[in-house]
């Protein structure tokens, strides 16, 4: 048999997606093959754009709120509570004790669900599926827990601009409780079934490795760049509602691979776990929904602390012959053209809102940073010069929503 | 070093760039020119007592009408280091509706000026792939100008069924599509 000298070989161009079970969502990315290897990655977005900044600037900022929900499907309370959080900065809102604390332990159930969707969905990827209906079975007591606040179980709509929609009653904060109880030992089931398995030792340590320096430079947030070795986590560089009354840890990775990402996110659980413990023990009493949060008041009721009423004037007997005095002009809703940046930490980086104002009560600019967008950024980045399975295990560990990414 | 001396900073350093510092709720945006942006942003980044290595935001605003400049590119960086925040916005008028790109000293603009430029149209030099991202590849027009319309504009041309709705809808709701 001849041997077969300076085979010429040439690369294979291999669309995935959009319409693809591993990749989230409606990503699409177009490989360039050399045999295993591949050479360019470019990724494709955009599928599910649905013009939410065009719409928000339409809208007044209450009305505007929902849309938020349908950003990050996943975790739809912590775009609520971001975006609350920046109306509030803008209008000057001050928040009661008692919100700002359901609204951190909303938000802190609401990391815990997205990281368990996130650890089923980026194992199955792995193949490991066990994990996958071990997850299943325990998001559904937090959407149970959302339930029993608000009536809805995915698109919550539950912090309101000033506060929230309603009072947590009893039988949510005993139930809360239990599932502090019992989630720890649940956290050691997942680890179980795969820290110490060998394939996903081999898939996942040494993956996607980027450097601290590198992961800053590309704006990585959130667990993804936390596992680099950053310790960047806004929850304590610019605390909002009630995190700077408790007592957390920021986990951070070492080597900056797939793996490192994935302890962190295990070890966020158990975070966040302690800081729902906390703030259910320090919960305050009071009310719900500050007096001057705009919008539909749905909160009637002990639930809005009612405006101090105005001081009663005699009036002077000269001032009676003298005319009404003329209306005053109504309040601008906002300051003009005045802007604020507010970050918040959602489950996957940092979700921030940035908004103009022009005193009409709809902002003039609704701009939205989500952290997905940026985290499918790096994707060629990451996957350019690895091997085509290995881009499976790096869409997983950056951990995007498309619904986020295209807004 | 409190973002408000920062602000002085950079005007010390470049006193006829600066057109406005303004300070609100705590977080101070700096105006400036476009034409020496890229030395503002390497200062901003290189210098050791600042190191703002952290790109949070990039976007653009367009002021139609209401300033006379209409366009500015937005820039929220944050130091990790120091933790502290600082707004740049850079003027972009609408005849020369281009500024440089900042891509070599944040990698992570890359998608930020590529959203900027499907969105407002503005063009950023030295960009390697500038194509438009979220709308599709042949879209017409710039969504988020203030001169584009929030519903679409086609009338009797639009799409059936989106009209059958609206019409439905005008009849049972007393509903008005804004």
């Amino acid at each position: 048999m001849a041997v077969i000298k300076d085979l010429k070989t040439k690369t294979l161009s291999v669309n995935m997606g959009p319409q693809h079970p591993a990749t989230h969502g409606v990503l699409r990315l177009v490989l360039e093959l050399d045999g295993e290897t591949v050479v360019k990655c470019k990724p494709y977005v955009g599928y599910l754009h649905r013009g939410t900044e065009k719409l928000g600037e339409n809208k007044t900022y209450p009305m505007a709120l929902p849309l938020t929900d349908r950003l990050d499907y996943v975790s739809s309370m912590s775009n609520n509570i971001g975006y609350c959080v920046a109306v509030e900065k803008l209008l000057g809102i001050e928040v009661p004790e008692r919100a700002k604390y359901i609204r951190t332990i909303m938000g802190e159930l609401t990391r815990i669900a997205n990281h368990i969707v996130w650890i089923a969905t980026h194992a199955l990827d792995i193949g490991a599926m066990t994990v996958f209906l071990y997850s299943m079975r325990d998001r559904e007591w937090i959407l149970e827990l959302y339930e029993m606040a608000c009536g809805a179980r995915l698109t919550v709509t539950y912090p309101r601009i000033g506060g929230v929609r309603a009072d947590v009653d009893q039988e949510f904060l005993d139930h809360c409780y239990k599932f502090t109880e019992e989630f720890p030992k649940l956290i050691e089931q997942y680890e179980t079934l795969i820290d110490q398995n060998r394939i996903w030792l081999q898939r996942t340590k040494g993956i996607g490795v980027l450097t601290a320096e590198e992961a800053v430079n590309w704006g990585l947030t959130g667990p993804t760049l936390r596992g680099s070795g950053v310790p960047y986590d806004i929850r304590k560089f610019a605390p909002y509602d009630a995190y700077d009354q408790v007592e957390f840890e920021v986990p951070i990775g070492k080597v900056g691979d797939v793996y490192d990402r994935y302890r962190c996110r295990m070890e966020e659980f158990r975070q966040s776990n302690s800081i729902i413990r906390q703030c259910l023990e320090k919960l305050p009493g009071g009310y719900v929904l500050a007096s001057d949060a705009p919008g539909y008041d749905l909160a009637a009721g002990p639930r809005k602390k009612p405006a101090p009423p105005a001081p009663k004037v005699e009036p002077a007997p000269e001032a009676a012959a003298q005319p009404a005095a003329p209306p005053t002009p109504p309040q601008p809703a906002g300051p003009e053209f005045e802007e604020v940046y507010v970050a918040t930490e959602v489950p996957k980086g940092e979700l921030g809102f940035y908004f103009i104002s022009d005193g009409t009560g709809k902002p003039y600019r609704m701009r939205i940073r989500s952290p997905s967008y940026i985290h499918a950024s790096v994707l060629p980045r990451m996957c350019e010069g690895s091997l085509v399975a290995d881009v499976i295990a790096n869409i997983g560990t950056i951990d995007i929503v498309l619904g986020e990414c295209d807004r | 070093m409190e973002p408000m001396e920062i602000a002085e900073l950079i005007k010390g350093k470049f006193p006829s760039e600066v057109k406005d510092v303004v300070e609100f709720r705590g977080q101070v945006s700096v105006l400036i020119k476009k034409d020496r942006l890229l030395e503002i942003m390497k200062y901003l980044h290189k210098t050791p007592e600042l190191y703002f290595d952290y790109l949070a935001d990039l976007t653009g605003a367009d002021y139609m009408g209401k300033k006379e400049v209409r366009f500015e590119v937005v820039y929220n960086l944050l130091s990790i280091k120091y933790n502290k925040a600082i707004r740049i916005k850079a003027e972009v008028p609408e005849d020369d509706c281009t500024i440089d790109s900042v891509i070599g000293i944040w990698i992570g603009a890359d998608w930020h000026e590529r959203e900027c430029y499907d969105m407002f149209g503005i063009t950023f030099k030295g960009h390697p792939d500038l194509r438009r991202i979220l709308m599709p590849e042949d879209w017409e027009g710039y969504p988020l100008r203030k001169d584009y319309p929030l519903k679409s504009d086609l009338g009797e041309k639009e799409w059936k069924p989106y009209l059958e709705v609206i019409e439905i809808g005008k009849k049972n709701l007393a509903y008005e599509v804004r």
